[in-house]
This record gives C-alpha cells, structure tokens and sequence, in this order.
C-alpha cells in the first residue's frame, strides 16, 4: 500500500497536468482569455454538438430512381456519340423506356459491328468478374442494354462520393465553414451545418440537380403535337420552366454543364438578373461550332429537364462565354450560379432526416447545463466531505481531476459535446463517487473489524476494487453498444461515459489510493477518521 | 469534526423476511406495467414514428387555444400543441404526412414559413423532421441496442460470477426495464432518442448495483461455508447497504439538479434515469438477492469453482 515509488508519482502527476493543459483550450473557447493562449500550445478544442452550437443536420438519400434515370441519360449519350463515330453506324430511336437502352440497327450487317462497339463502352467491375451492363441482341436487329445489378450497385456508391463534394462545394463555395458533409450507409449523405438556422436555404441548394444542358430548338415539330406531348423522331418535348407550355428539343445535347469552368451571377442588358457562364476549350469548341452552324435558329437552356428560356442565335459565340437567361430573382440566379460552379449532383438527393437547433436555444442548453452539472457536482462533493472527511476530500479532488481528464481527452480525439453528453459528464461523476463510496465504506468495515489502520486501507482498496471493476465493465459494454448502434446525440453521451468510466477508475482509485499513500507516510496517523 | 453516519454501524436488517411480499408485489407491478404499456402504449416521439416538431418562442404571450386553431387551420394535419413553461414558447407536433419520404419535410418548411407571418417577432428555435423511412431504423436500431446490451451484461456476469447469478441479473434488468416502460406510459411523457439512451444507462447502473451486491455475496459465500442461504443474503445486504444508501443518494442528488434546473430538452433522460436508480437500488436488494435462493444457489455451490480459484483466495 505504502509502496508508490517516486516514479510512479510523478507519472500521476504527469497524466493529470497533462489532463488540465489539454482540457484549457476548450474552457476558455469564446471568452477574452482565448486569446491568451499562444498559438504554439496545442490547440486541441472540444467542438460543441448542434443542439449545443445551433445548426442543421440534415440527412440525404439518393433517389433510387433518379439515379438510374441519369445512368441511363449518361448511357444514352455515349450511346449516341460512338454510334457516330467512323464508320457510322445508322439507328433508330433510343428508347430508355423499362430501365434499359435499345435501339434498331437500320443495317442487319452492322449488327456485330454494333454490338462489338456498344461491348466497348461496358466496364468490367473489380473482384466480381461481371461488366456493368449487359449487351443483347433481340429479333437479330434490336441491341439492348441492360444495367446489372452489380453495375447499378458500383454507380450508386461513385455517385455518392461525387455527390459529397458536391454538397460540400454547394454549401461552402469558399471552403472555410466548419461543416460536416459524410456519406452514410451507400444511399444517404450527411450534413451538418453550425450556425445556419434556417435549412431551408440549404434545401434548395441541396434539391436542385442542376443538370444544364444546351439543345436546339426543332422548329421542324407540329405545334399542336408537341403541346400534346408528341415529338417527331429524335427530338423530345420538355415543359417549359416557367409552366408556359412544351417545346421540342433535338434530343442531341449541343454542350452540357459539365463543360463548365465557371459560372456567377450578372445582368443582362436590360438589367435583370442572369448568370454568366464560362465554358472549357472543348465545350467553348463545340459551342462556338454549333452557333456557328444555326445562325437565326433558337436553342434551348435546359435545366433538369425544364426549358429555362430558348433565346435565338443572333450570332456564332466563339469564346466560350454565354449568358443564360430566365425568369430569375438575383438570390435565384446566384443560387443556380453557385450549383452550376459546383457541378450537377449525379443523383437526386431526398430530404429524410432534418433537425435545427437555434444558436440562442443552444446557448440556452449550454447556460443552464452548466450551472446543473457545477450546482451537482457541488452537491456531490459537501455529501462527500460531511461523510468521509479527510477521505472525502481526495474523493473530491479526485472528482475535480476526472472533469479535467474527461475534458482534456475529448479535446484530444476532437470528441463532440451534446446535452445528452452533459448528462453522461454527470453520470460519470456518479460512477467516480460510486467508486470511491464503495472503498471508504469497505475501510470503515475493515476498521469495525479490528484491523489496524494501513492494513485496514489496503484490504479496503483491494477488496472493493473488484466489485468497481466488474461495475465498469457493465457501464463499458452498455457504453459501446450505444456508440456503435446510437445516432448523434445518444451517441455524445456514449463517447463522455466510455471516456469517463476509464478516468474515474484511474482518479477514484489510483489517484486518491496514491493520495491517501503519501499522507499516510508523511504523517504516520495511528487513527483514522473515516 | 463527527462525519456523518448514514447508516449506523451495525445493521442487521433481516430484507429476506419480506422476500416473498417483495417478490409478489413486484410481480403485480411488473404485470401491470407491462399490460398497461402494451394496452395504452408508449407516447413515443418523432425519432420513432416520424413527423415533424417545431418548437416556437413568441415575442408575446399567445394563448394555446388561438394557435392552435391557425395551426389547424394550415392543413398539415392533428397538431398536438404543448406549452413549454410559460404561454412564450411553445412546441407543435405534427403527425406524419401521407405521401412520399420528402412530404413529412415539405410541412416543416411551411410551419417555419407561417409562424413568423401571423406572429411578427416569432422565432423557431428548433424544428425537426423524421421521415417515417429514418424513423423506422431508428426505432430498431435502438430495440436492437437495448436487447445486446442485456445480453452482453447478462453474459459476462455469467462469465464473471455462476449461471444462477446471470440470470437473476437478467430477470433484474427486465424487471427494471419494465417498470420504466410502465412509467413512461401511465406518465405519457414522450419517448425519443434520449430515453433510449437513459434505458442502456439504467440497464448500466441497476447491473452495478446487483453486481456489488453479488460480489459481496460470492465473498461471504466462500467466507462463511456453513451458513445458511438467507442469513448469508441478510448479512451481505447489509454490510453493502452502507454503500447502496449513500451512493444511490448522491447520484440521485446528481440528477435531481440535472432534473429541477438543468435544460428542458433532457428533461426526459434526467427523470428516467432518475426513477432508473430508485428502481434499481430496490430490485438490486429484492430481486437480485432472493432469486438466487430459488435458482439454488447454496453455500457450497461456489465450492468446486472455489477449489479450482484457490490460487485466488486471500490467506484469512
């Protein structure tokens, strides 16, 4: 019992002021005394959940659908294009309808030929083998393509990731917000925003696709059909953005945003809002040659699948900069503006999950969650004294290292501070004093017993410790199944209990074991007030 | 200075007397809570069913009636309106929306929309919104949580101690878990995401207590080979009914503060765990103790495990 080597002082010491120097940062987060601490200590800072800080969470899933309707679009395109390519092979229609491609090959003896060069632009998928779509030929002149399940598997999870940066670069253009933006479970993304207490401006950014495509107007198409919803063979009818009608469009794609290097909001002559864009050389090519060749005729500005306008071609736009135009307010062109820079999301993103909390509600949680946890712990620590005395005291001292640790380990690993994890600081401190309830109480009984002072202490520490151990155990398991199976704020709570249940093990029993140690050397009591 | 004494030196309580009026009383409340939480059922919060709350702070004083005949009157559906504290800040609830995954989302936009509209200086302080998709897992996974929990403390008590202590550890906890459940549903007190976590807490904490007690009674087991079962019960209660009465009393002083002035938001986690203690301090002694009398447990039952732990015995 006595024997707490000098060594093994100083590494308690160590462990505890190493404790308190990292627990600072977070204490003093927000009050003039910030600034105070220099920019070469370690800056390791707990970072304050929403329900804390004020923010939105917003939880996001692919639209299944969706996304298999912009694979096929995308199939379809490429489709389209090799299919030109020398030597041309002539086709119907691409028909997307039921989830897959087909088309009729107007040559029977260009059959082979195509389906050789549709094989070319399937991708074989890692490990298992299999190609992400199947090539077949029905009635010996229809090729059909179809999306295998693996491949559909593979595309969502590509487009996920790219969705990510795309949320995050829509959200925060500049890149300096602290947001959260994580994809979860294949299907769904994550968002947490601090500070933004109104999401619906984030849900707008985050609905749109922003699918930009430029296509010639078919000036060709009886008016009365297409109004109907009938477009001649290679066009298509679209709605009109502003609900004015339908128009058909030539259903090849002259240039699309993907094209873009940059797009922001301006005026047009007339002083209403659109948004200038700037195509790369490749698009800027094709633009330029496409305006070239339809002087006089209208395009269309489509926008996920809806004509925003159709101006005319007064003349051929060669550097690559465009303007698009539409019914726009300047917050709604800058809105599109800041999609568009940010690319299109591959897939469409459904809101399924949102939660806000105000920054004054969150302060408010904050205030009164302190003062509960000081006014408890206060409470703890003159039911402590009044009972155990001079061993109520290094029960609280204790107590007192344990906020610290907890504090100072949780900035450590960045860990989130939630309300629930208020309560779980509480519950921790109860634990700790638990501890320490049961080794005093065993050192009274030892001493009831007739045992002298030091041996008394020491069956005490040693007897009780296997009841505070089995004791933490349970809290570790219930602790890290609600780590693992609990979301956001339940999960805060688990991490300050996994967290608090190791350093109150070390504060309520080595530490103080190592206190009441040193006193009992130093002054050699023959009684003990317990 | 005289330290204060909680509980006198020596107590000789003799709990297992009243093991069999405990037991049947238990029995009829654990009945009860359960028939009552199956018949009425749990108030259970958005995180579980879905549906969207909102929780608004008026720069004046609004009367319920009048909010909720404007919120009515929106046509998103039976809106339950709550009254936090004073007539200012108030918390609607709204029930899932027909339609797709996004509807439930569309009605929250409106009510934050509206609000501020009709009541210039109304603030929405937090709004939530769970699709019934979100709701669902939710609802499982927190099933699924509680469920490995048991099973995990259950299991390494059973490592830990005998079979016949796991299981009264286990018989405990479900006795506790239906008590609380039982509480929530005559108190209509909401269910969420925290009193999922307050439920692993209590799981957490009625173990702790029962394990106390278990190893002080596998220590008196080993002690004391010729006594009888109850006595051995009698005498382990209360050498630990020292440390049961006051560690109960501070945590209890704990989350009462945490209950009284603590934020409102976790009003719900507080008194769970608050009733979890109290439950679990009393089925620790009640439940856990006496069970091992009917599993058989008897004094020379830790015997062959005893002989082969001899390299752990302490010399007397």
């Amino acid at each position: 019992m006595l024997e707490f080597p000098r060594w093994k002082v100083w590494l308690v010491v160590a462990v505890v002021a190493i404790g308190v120097f990292l627990s600072i940062p977070s204490l003093i987060a927000g009050t003039p005394a910030a600034s105070a601490w220099p920019k070469w200590f370690p800056q390791y800072k707990i970072s304050l959940g929403l329900d804390l800080a004020g923010g939105s969470h917003l939880l996001l899933e692919a639209d299944a659908s969706d996304a298999l309707k912009q694979r096929l679009q995308a199939k379809e395109d490429e489709v389209a294009t090799e299919l030109r390519h020398d030597p041309r092979i002539e086709v119907g229609d691409i028909s997307t309808a039921g989830g897959k491609l087909s088309f009729l090959v107007r040559n029977p003896a260009q059959v082979d030929a195509a389906v050789e060069r549709m094989r070319t632009l399937t991708q074989p998928l890692a490990l298992t083998g299999k190609r992400d779509w199947d090539v077949q030929v029905l009635d010996s002149t229809r090729i059909v393509l179809t999306p295998t399940p693996a491949g559909t598997t593979q595309a969502l999870k590509d487009a996920m990731g790219v969705a990510r940066d795309v949320v995050r670069r829509r959200i925060d253009p500049s890149g300096t917000k602290e947001i959260t933006v994580i994809t979860e479970g294949g299907n769904r993304i994550l968002v947490e925003v601090p500070g933004v207490e109104d999401p619906e401006a984030l849900k707008k950014l985050i609905g749109q696709t922003a699918r930009l495509e430029f296509k010639l107007v078919d000036l060709s198409a009886d008016q009365q059909q297409v109004q109907q919803g009938h477009a001649p063979p290679g066009s298509q009818v679209l709605p009109m953005a502003d609900g004015s009608g339908f128009i058909a469009v030539k259903r090849r794609v002259m240039v699309s945003g993907d094209q873009l290097t940059d797009a922001h909001q301006g005026f047009d002559q007339d002083g209403r809002p659109d948004i200038n864009i700037k195509f790369n050389s490749s698009g800027a090519r094709r633009f330029g040659r496409t305006t070239q060749e339809n002087v006089g005729k209208p395009f269309a500005i489509i926008l996920d699948d809806k004509v925003l306008s159709a101006p005319n071609i007064n003349e051929p736009i060669l550097g690559g900069n465009a303007q698009i135009t539409g019914n726009f307010t300047v917050q709604s062109a800058h809105d599109l503006a800041v999609s568009l820079a940010s690319g299109k999301l591959p897939v469409k993103l459904n809101v399924i999950e949102e939660r806000t909390v105000s920054a004054e509600l969150g302060a408010d949680s904050i205030h009164k969650g302190v003062i509960a946890s000081i006014i408890a712990v206060l409470g703890v620590i003159i039911f402590m004294l009044v009972t155990y005395g001079r061993f109520g005291v290094y029960a609280t001292i204790a107590l007192v290292v344990n906020a610290f640790l907890i504090l100072g380990i949780m900035a450590m690993f960045n860990a989130t501070l939630t309300l629930p994890g208020i309560a779980g600081f509480i519950l921790t401190i109860g634990a700790a004093v638990d501890a320490n309830v049961l080794i005093n109480e065993r050192i009274r009984e030892e001493i009831r017993r007739g045992r002298r002072l030091i041996d008394a202490v020491e069956t005490g520490y040693h007897e009780a410790f296997r009841a505070i151990f089995d004791a933490n155990v349970t809290h570790v398991i219930s602790a890290a199944i609600m780590a693992y199976f609990g979301s956001g704020p339940v999960r805060g709570f688990a991490v300050v209990l996994l967290i608090g249940v190791v350093t109150s093990v070390f504060t309520a029993v080595y530490f103080t074991r190592m206190l009441v140690a040193l006193w009992i050397r130093r002054h050699r009591p023959r009684e003990l007030h317990i | 200075m005289k330290l204060l004494k909680l509980v006198p030196d020596h107590t000789n309580l003799d709990f297992m007397r009243w093991r069999n009026v405990a037991l049947v009383l238990s029995l009829i409340v654990t009945v009860i809570s359960i028939g009552y939480t199956v018949y009425r059922g749990l108030n259970l919060g958005i995180d579980f069913v879905g549906g969207q709350v909102i929780r608004v702070e008026f720069a004046k004083p609004v009367h319920i009636d009048e909010l909720r005949t404007r919120v009515d009157r929106l046509g998103v559906g039976e809106a339950s309106i709550q009254a936090l504290g004073n007539q200012q800040t108030y918390q609607v609830r709204l029930p899932k929306p027909e339609g797709p995954e996004t509807a439930s989302n569309a009605v929250v936009s409106k009510l934050r929309a509206t609000i501020p509209q009709v009541y210039p200086g109304a603030r929405v302080d937090a709004g939530e919104s769970v699709s019934g998709k979100v709701s669902e897992e939710l609802a499982q996974n927190s099933a699924i949580a509680i469920a490995l929990a048991m099973l995990g403390i259950a299991l390494y008590i059973w490592f830990r101690f005998e079979w016949q202590f796991g299981v009264g550890a286990l018989l405990t906890l479900g006795h506790d878990i239906a008590m609380t459940l039982g509480f929530f549903a005559f108190t209509r007190l909401p269910v969420d995401l925290n009193v999922v976590a307050a439920f692993l807490t209590i799981v957490g904490y009625s173990l702790n207590d029962t394990v106390v007690i278990y190893d002080r009674i596998r220590e008196n087991l080993r002690k004391y080979r010729k006594m009888a079962i109850l006595p051995l019960l009698n005498l382990s209660l209360n050498e630990t009914l020292a440390r049961t009465v006051v560690t109960s009393l501070t945590v209890l002083l704990a989350l009462g503060v945490l209950m009284l002035i603590g934020p409102q938001v976790i009003f719900g986690l507080a008194i769970a765990i608050f009733l979890g203690v109290v439950i679990g301090t009393y089925s620790s002694i009640y439940i856990s103790a006496p069970v091992l009398v009917w599993l058989g447990v008897e004094p020379d039952s830790f015997l062959k495990s005893e002989e082969k732990d001899s390299a752990e015995a302490q010399p007397a």
